[in-house]
């Protein structure tokens, strides 16, 4: 009997600028869905004044020849400026932001707030049974807050995904 | 000068401006504002096919053996969905192609429309690149970008989808090159270092080996004298893929043949023991490497290929170096200077005795009928010295006629490597015969694949091209069939021919000249009667029906392990085997 066999994966964070036309995430969505690769998250938005470049940041998981294979296949469509794998590229900062919405009163609700404050999370939207936080931070921090939120009342989240950054004073 | 033109006359402009000689399309509601245009302007010359796909392998047929890119004009929908089988092949054997879709008016776009199809979303991963025109002003300049990607770097397919009221809304067009962001840069050179270290390695190795591909056809010509040269300095032995044949003259002493899943003896043990490979414009594609784990596993490893994603994305490689292969061979031959080739002398020998195993031999006679390997040696002593053009369909007589048809020259080998498309063969000659009128042009056939496109018979009685289609005819999908005998116990499911037309008369009914060929001793007399007559031929030649292709790298294994005629094949294969390929 034959059994499919999956590899070992490794969490790579790339950036990608890209021109801003119609398609275009289609395009790099379709081509990871096209060739087999995995998204876990994929953020995008304009990032110039004029309007035509987008800055897409996508967090992707396989083997190195993988991931060495999505960067060469990125950097091959024709509206793909520049392709940065930030964890190949050494130091940088990833931040993600998230609303998170929780129900309920008394003990718990006084527990939720002073939790979101041990978190730096704010208070965007209240009403007397519930309130909307907004978090941001590192994808691992709102994991935990979120954790936490499970057994306080959490009715609803919202992530925007990651978006990432070289450290340091120069353009990755 | 700056005139209101049309989106159908910029198109038409912009094709004339490109240097477009001919159009391989067929109309339909969505381009009719695009074929008035055409009517009556004798700049550019429509070929009229018969359905959509043999658009786009005409045009393939064309650009392959021309150097230039093919354009395929269809409508929305279904004129579209019937060019993809096209578009797809052309991408994965990178021929240069512009494809223009008709597509519904802009504001009918995702209603479901009469005759709509989601052309670009459907054509995005076989394309190059592709665009939706919402504008006419855009046209000019899409147009242009549109012609470079898919003729530089490696070539590919481009699609631009036209809205019908786009065709018929108007836009300023100007005399001038249209003005447009340069966005598409390839590398085309090595770097000194890059090329220094190659050198070194050549100029050190006791067995090196030049494996060499599409890379180099697509590279124009000068990249094969190039190699030639090179190969001169270096004395290394030469293989290529199905793709490369012709970049090296087969009747050279160092030519090994074709490598791989049919290759030769020779070639597959010289690539499993060379100690340094030298990749020159070929993608380590699964048909070449056999099992991975076990591909010339003590060779150093260079690569040199137009695109960066062919790099270690199945073989990784000591040596990548990113360049056009002409480019970077000239770099090769310039670094080269005065050094001496090496004395490869012990390599040759070891080589000498491969190539003693004559790997190609086959049992003559098969009863009563041609063996069809026989056919085509036949076919290339008769036709040599005119130096044809020959296209192929898929299966069994493809790979005979790569084995036993020798080719000197580029560009005369026209054949669907990648896809491995079924029916490329006939309109790929149409369209070689369009851009080489003077060539002959033959279609080396299966009697299953050539029925996929037979209507484009039509399109060559129109156009009076006189190409010649050689149907090895063994009355079943032969290499189904050799695979069913090898790995399924002989269980031929739904491999036979069944319910044949009759050749000769399909032929006579297009106006076409039709030959049978029963018996060996036909067989000479019916080339030569193909060749003089000055028109299409169709040759239906009766050949062995249980003929194998051989050598066969079976699914799964290593160069090592090639069947030749004669061994004994067990008949099955693991579930690990039969997944493979």
């Amino acid at each position: 009997m034959m059994k499919i066999q999956h590899g070992e994966a490794e969490r790579h964070v790339l950036t990608v600028t890209v021109d801003n036309e119609a398609g275009i995430l289609a395009r790099i969505a379709g081509m990871f869905t096209a060739r087999g690769y995995n998204i876990d998250s994929l953020t995008v938005a304009d990032i110039s004044e004029n309007h035509s470049i987008s800055r897409i940041t996508i967090v992707t998981q396989g083997p190195p020849s993988v991931i060495d294979q999505i960067h060469a296949q990125l950097e091959r469509l024709v509206p793909v400026h520049k392709v940065t794998d930030l964890t190949e590229s050494g130091p940088h900062v990833e931040r993600e932001l998230a609303l998170i919405k929780v129900s309920g009163t008394g003990e718990k609700r006084v527990e939720a707030l002073r939790v979101a404050d041990v978190f730096r999370a704010k208070v965007v939207d209240t009403t007397t049974s519930s309130f909307i936080f907004e978090l941001t931070g590192a994808p691992d921090k709102i994991d935990s807050f979120i954790a936490i939120m499970r057994e306080l009342g959490l009715v609803e989240v919202g992530r925007t995904g990651i978006v990432g950054m070289m450290r340091g004073g120069n353009a990755a | 000068m700056t005139q209101e033109r049309s989106g159908a006359k910029i198109l038409v402009e912009s094709l004339v401006r490109q240097g477009v000689e001919f159009v391989f399309g067929y109309p339909g509601g969505a381009v009719l504002p695009i074929y008035d245009e055409l009517f009556g302007d004798d700049r550019i010359r429509h070929i009229l096919v018969r359905h959509e796909a043999g658009a786009a392998h005409a045009a393939e047929g064309y650009a392959r053996s021309t150097g230039k890119p093919g354009v395929v004009l269809v409508t929305s929908g279904p004129g579209a969905t019937n060019a993809v089988t096209g578009i797809a092949d052309a991408f994965l054997d990178s021929i240069p192609m512009v494809v223009i879709t008709g597509q519904v008016a802009t504001n009918l776009i995702g209603s479901d429309a009469f005759q709509e199809a989601d052309t670009i979303g459907i054509t995005r991963h076989c394309t190059k690149h592709n665009y939706l025109v919402r504008d006419p002003a855009e046209l000019a300049a899409t147009i242009d970008e549109a012609f470079e990607i898919a003729t530089t770097g490696r070539p590919g397919p481009v699609v631009i989808d036209i809205p019908k009221n786009v065709q018929v809304a108007t836009a300023p067009l100007s005399d001038a090159k249209p003005q447009r962001p340069q966005r598409y840069n390839p590398r085309l050179a090595a770097e000194s270092d890059e090329i220094a270290k190659a050198i070194d390695l050549i100029a050190n190795a006791k067995a090196p080996i030049l494996y060499t591909g599409g890379g180099i056809i697509n590279s124009g010509p000068r990249a094969s004298e190039l190699l030639r040269q090179f190969q001169a300095l270096t004395g290394a032995p030469v293989t290529s893929t199905l793709m490369g044949l012709g970049a090296f003259p087969a009747d050279h002493s160092d030519w090994l043949g074709m490598l791989g899943m049919h290759g030769t003896y020779e070639a597959n043990m010289a690539m499993n023991r060379c100690d340094v490979m030298i990749n020159v414009g070929a993608r380590f594609d699964d048909r070449v490497t056999g099992r991975l784990d076990a591909f010339s596993p003590d060779s150093t490893k260079i690569h040199i290929d137009i695109d960066r994603s062919s790099i270690n994305k199945t073989v990784p490689v000591d040596l990548p170096i990113i360049g056009d292969c002409a480019t970077v061979l000239e770099q090769l031959i310039a670094a080269w200077g005065n050094r001496k080739a090496t004395d490869l002398s012990e390599w040759k020998a070891r080589i000498d005795g491969w190539r003693a195993r004559d790997s190609l031999a086959y049992p003559r006679r098969s009863g009563d009928l041609i063996m069809p390997q026989y056919a085509v040696e036949r076919l290339f002593a008769l036709t040599r010295d005119k130096d044809p053009i020959i296209t192929t369909e898929v299966g069994q007589h493809q790979m005979w006629a790569a084995q036993y048809f020798g080719f000197d020259k580029p560009n005369k080998w026209l054949t669907s490597g990648g896809l491995g498309t079924m029916g490329y063969g006939m309109p790929a000659a149409i369209g070689a015969q369009l851009g080489n009128p003077e060539s002959l042009v033959i279609d080396i056939a299966g009697e299953a694949s050539i029925q996929m496109n037979i209507q484009e018979m039509g399109t060559a009685s129109q156009f009076r091209l006189p190409i010649k289609v050689f149907i090895l005819n063994n009355e079943y999908m032969g290499m189904v069939r050799q695979w069913q005998e090898l790995t399924y116990e002989s269980r031929y499911s739904n491999s036979y021919s069944d319910s044949l037309p009759d050749f000769v008369k399909m032929a006579e009914a297009y106006g076409w000249k039709g030959i049978r060929i029963h018996d060996e001793s036909e067989l000479d007399a019916g080339i030569k009667a193909m060749i003089e007559h000055d028109g299409p031929v169709m040759v239906d030649c009766l050949v062995s029906k249980e003929a194998n292709c051989f050598p066969m790298i079976p699914s799964g294994a290593a160069h090592t392990e090639m069947l030749l005629y004669g061994d004994v094949h067990a008949g099955t294969m693991d579930d690990e085997a039969k997944a493979l390929v």
